[in-house]
């Protein structure tokens, strides 16, 4: 294993290279631009032999991956908030069409207020698009979730596209030592892509027709499993890649401290990390605290989360979104609702914690008094705020 | 290359109306492309008429993904059949509502891009089937849903837009206008436009018997009107210089107006002389600035008056 | 049959849709006044009329929507609608 210290975003634009795209159509968006601007110059380069369509919006780099996939070709984009929902409809499309894709998202706040900085409002936005989602901690797992995104996607048992979500600035823009694999090694874990069926003369399909309410629903359906067998086809191509290559990801869920937890820390991403060293600090004090982090958004580990979750006393959710309206006179993110729907019927308070909007930095001790506020039953709203300006 | 006139890629059992000029379209651009293309259309009539699940028309590889993004779906086809060094064709086939107004960003990109597809707009004037509402390319004075004739209206208040130059001005090597009334024309420039490289353009004009409110055995004759009035002109354009229109010899463009319902209210209750002077005005100036009147000798008077 | 994934099928099928039912008028081809142009063949938008052997010009009644095109275009007037008796 060689360690490279490397920013994020040329670390992904490398795994990119290994997975050989043959199309790359993506449009530059803060905090998502490095990867772009790196796979040019990779391809510029000739160290990537794809076609690098430089498209006028991020509309149309998704429907252009949709274009590549549908003929046979792998492809990738990367986007972030504004361009990602700029590509709602082509997104839900692509799902709906079982064509795999793997696209990174640097995950941003959406405007407005327009912010650049780091938030998860704008892939949680899109999680009922059909698209799986992986969240990484850190560079070297958002960098190994591609690798793991295309096995799955590609997957006949799967064939959905996939978001690897990693944070915006946080992780994007931080150098951190990583494992580039070689090519050679992604080649032996990565298959070349197999299309299940594609345009193509010799044999001729229609794709993307319409369905009358005769077989609507039926389609709905079948996609939907295709999410549920993602489950396990995750938890495959994790374990195999710990296998290959040390490095296992076959756990949807992780569970970090968590022996004999009273009270467990519900999050995804690069929070993950600040939040470790809050648990260390806070068992030093001898408090019962650990947390699980969420790997797979979509689909969502809901026997994986239970399981980790057994024996808890109560539950604190750290949202790096809203969900606008939800939750009555309280508010709400939208992990939390499937956290509780994950643990229905367990007599086992669960809190919201909406956190870190828009970039604003979240510190161990705000962890730590998130604790202390969910052992005094005080949650379900936004933390943090700065009272003086309200 | 020439065109197998008896080739049938377009199937039968489609649900367009009876006489629909888009369906005529349809089939005979399949004609002109061949087996070895993929087609890339965009939502609207075509697409509904022709693949209900599971009963397409398309014997070709066919995609649809939405309204607006047909020409960059068909730039990623295009990117993909280069890498894995494939030769088919791609073609989009779009309805005017895809083409002059929603999708225009995307066919700018692409055309921009240079990716080698050919665009046919089937333009039947209006966005058809959401239920007749107006588009870029419905022309002055139609009456659409969304631009119904009424007490202070005589319809849709702004010309045509001119789509065919906008797309040259990308630097298109070729484009060309056509109507589905003169089906060898209309095969040729979808031959010419495929076999040039680069992105090229055709706009065909395709009756709509429903939307303009004509018998459906009459979409040829209205097509033909169309072009003897000076309202639809056919002509190419190579590397953005005309090079060749279709010359005719001029009607009064009342002639074609009459023939529909969706100008019925210049004539009726009464005739709205100065609008159809504007229209007239229209043709005229097409005239002027593509010179394709066939000016006859004048009549002899007959002997004796 | 199964659903393919993804909203896709193999072409073949549209033809289990018979729109010769909708027709209300019917072509009657006069193959003596057929001049074999084969304009009709060319325009009609179902592509139903076919060239027989004999090389006369005959539609496919199950598809024929009876709209009327061919006989309008019909430079020798071989072709003339009757209302259809069902
Ligand atoms: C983004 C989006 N907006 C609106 C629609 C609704 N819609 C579907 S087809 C159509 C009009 C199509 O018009 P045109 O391209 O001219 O094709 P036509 O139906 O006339 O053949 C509209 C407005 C849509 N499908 N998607
Ligand atoms: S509404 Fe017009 S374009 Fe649509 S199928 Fe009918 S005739 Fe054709
Ligand atoms: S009536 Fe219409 S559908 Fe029938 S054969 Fe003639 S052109 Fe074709
Ligand atoms: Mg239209």
């Amino acid at each position: 294993m060689a360690l490279e210290i490397m920013e994020g975003s040329i670390a992904i634009a490398q795994a990119v290279r290994r997975c050989r795209p043959q199309v790359v159509a993506a449009y530059p968006i803060t905090p998502q631009t490095h990867i772009v601007e790196a796979l040019a110059e990779i391809v510029a380069n000739g160290e990537l032999s794809a076609d690098y369509i430089t498209v006028e919006s991020e509309f149309s780099a998704l429907s252009a991956c949709e274009g590549a996939v549908a003929a046979g070709s792998r492809a990738y984009s990367a986007t972030t908030s504004q361009g990602l929902a700029l590509m709602f409809e082509v997104c839900f499309n692509m799902a709906g069409m079982r064509l795999p894709l793997v696209m990174t998202i640097a995950n941003r706040a959406m405007g407005a207020p327009l912010s650049i900085w780091n938030d998860q409002q704008d892939s949680i936005a899109l999680r009922d698009a059909g698209w799986l989602q992986l969240y990484a901690e850190d560079n070297q797992e958002a960098v190994d979730l591609h690798y793991i995104g295309y096995r799955v996607a590609e997957d006949h048992r799967v064939l959905l596209p996939v978001m690897v979500c990693f944070d915006g600035f946080v992780l994007s823009h931080t150098y951190e030592p990583v494992d580039m694999l070689t090519q050679e090694e992604v080649d032996a874990y990565l298959p070349p892509f197999v299309p299940k069926f594609m345009l193509d003369a010799k044999n001729p399909v229609s794709m993307g027709m319409y369905a009358t309410p005769d077989y609507y629903p039926e389609f709905r359906y079948e996609t939907d499993l295709a999410q549920k067998r993602a489950l396990e086809v995750i938890r495959e191509a994790g374990r195999e890649f710990g296998e290959q290559f040390g490095r296992d990801y076959s756990a949807l869920v992780e569970s970090y401290r968590m022996d004999d937890a009273e009270t467990a820390i519900i999050a995804m991403g690069s929070i993950c990390g600040t939040t470790k060293e809050a648990v260390d600090e806070m068992r030093d004090a001898g408090k019962r605290v650990g947390l699980v982090r969420l790997r797979t958004f979509r689909p969502f580990p809901t026997e994986d989360l239970r399981e980790a979750l057994s024996g808890v006393s109560r539950v604190a959710v750290l949202d790096r979104n809203v969900s606008l309206g939800a939750g009555g006179t309280v508010h709400r993110g939208a992990v939390v609702l499937e956290v509780k729907d994950a643990l229905y019927g367990e007599p086992i308070p669960v809190l919201d914690y909406v956190i870190g909007l828009g970039g604003r930095d979240v510190r161990i001790e705000d962890i730590k008094r998130v604790v202390e506020l969910c052992e005094a039953g005080d949650g379900d709203r936004f933390y943090g705020l700065r009272t003086e300006v309200l | 290359m020439a065109i197998d006139k008896t080739c049938e890629l377009f199937d039968c059992g489609h649900r367009a109306c009876g006489g629909c000029g888009a369906s005529m379209a349809a089939r005979l651009l399949l004609k002109a492309s061949g087996p070895e293309t993929i087609v890339v259309s965009s939502t609207g009539c075509m697409e509904v008429f022709s693949t209900p699940y599971p009963e397409t028309a398309w014997k070709v590889p066919w995609i649809h993904s939405l309204f607006e993004n047909a020409s960059a779906v068909a730039s990623g086809i295009e990117s993909a059949l280069k890498q894995q060094g494939r030769s088919e064709k791609v073609v989009v086939v779009a309805g005017d509502g895809a083409t002059f107004d929603i999708g225009v960003l995307c066919i700018s990109g692409a055309f921009e891009r240079g990716h080698d597809i050919t665009y046919i707009c089937y333009d039947n004037e209006a966005y058809m089937n959401t239920g007749i509402q107006r588009s870029g390319a419905t022309p002055f004075d139609a009456s659409t849903t969304t631009s119904p004739a009424g007490r202070v209206s005589f319809g849709n208040k702004h010309p045509k837009k001119d789509m065919p130059r906008i797309l040259a001005a990308h630097g298109s090597p070729y484009v060309a206008t056509a109507s589905v009334a003169y089906p060898a024309d209309f095969m040729q420039k979808v031959e010419r436009a495929i076999s040039t490289e680069g992105p090229t353009y055709v706009q065909v004009h395709a009756p709509c018997c429903t939307g303009w409110g004509f018998d459906g055995a009459k979409t040829v004759a209205i097509g033909k009107l169309a072009i003897e009035t000076g309202l639809w002109v056919n002509y190419e354009l190579v590397d953005g210089e005309v090079a060749k229109v279709k010359k005719v010899v001029k009607k009064p463009v009342e002639e074609y107006l009459k023939e529909q319902k969706r100008f019925r209210h210049l004539f009726k209750p009464k005739l709205q002389e100065e609008e159809i002077a504007k229209i007239q005005a229209i043709a005229d100036r097409n005239f002027e600035r593509y010179g394709h009147e066939i000016r006859l000798p004048p009549k002899k008077a007959p002997e004796g008056a | 049959m199964p659903l393919n994934e993804g909203c896709v099928a193999a072409p073949g099928r549209a033809r289990d849709n018979r729109t010769g039912s909708w027709r209300v008028f019917i072509p009657k081809f006069d193959h003596e006044a057929c001049s074999k142009c084969g304009m009709c063949q060319l325009i009609c938008p179902e592509g139903c009329i076919q060239e027989t052997g004999e090389n006369e010009f005959v539609p496919d009644y199950d598809y024929c929507k009876g709209c009327g095109l061919c006989a309008e275009e019909c430079p020798k007037g071989a072709i003339t609608m009757e209302q259809e008796e069902k």
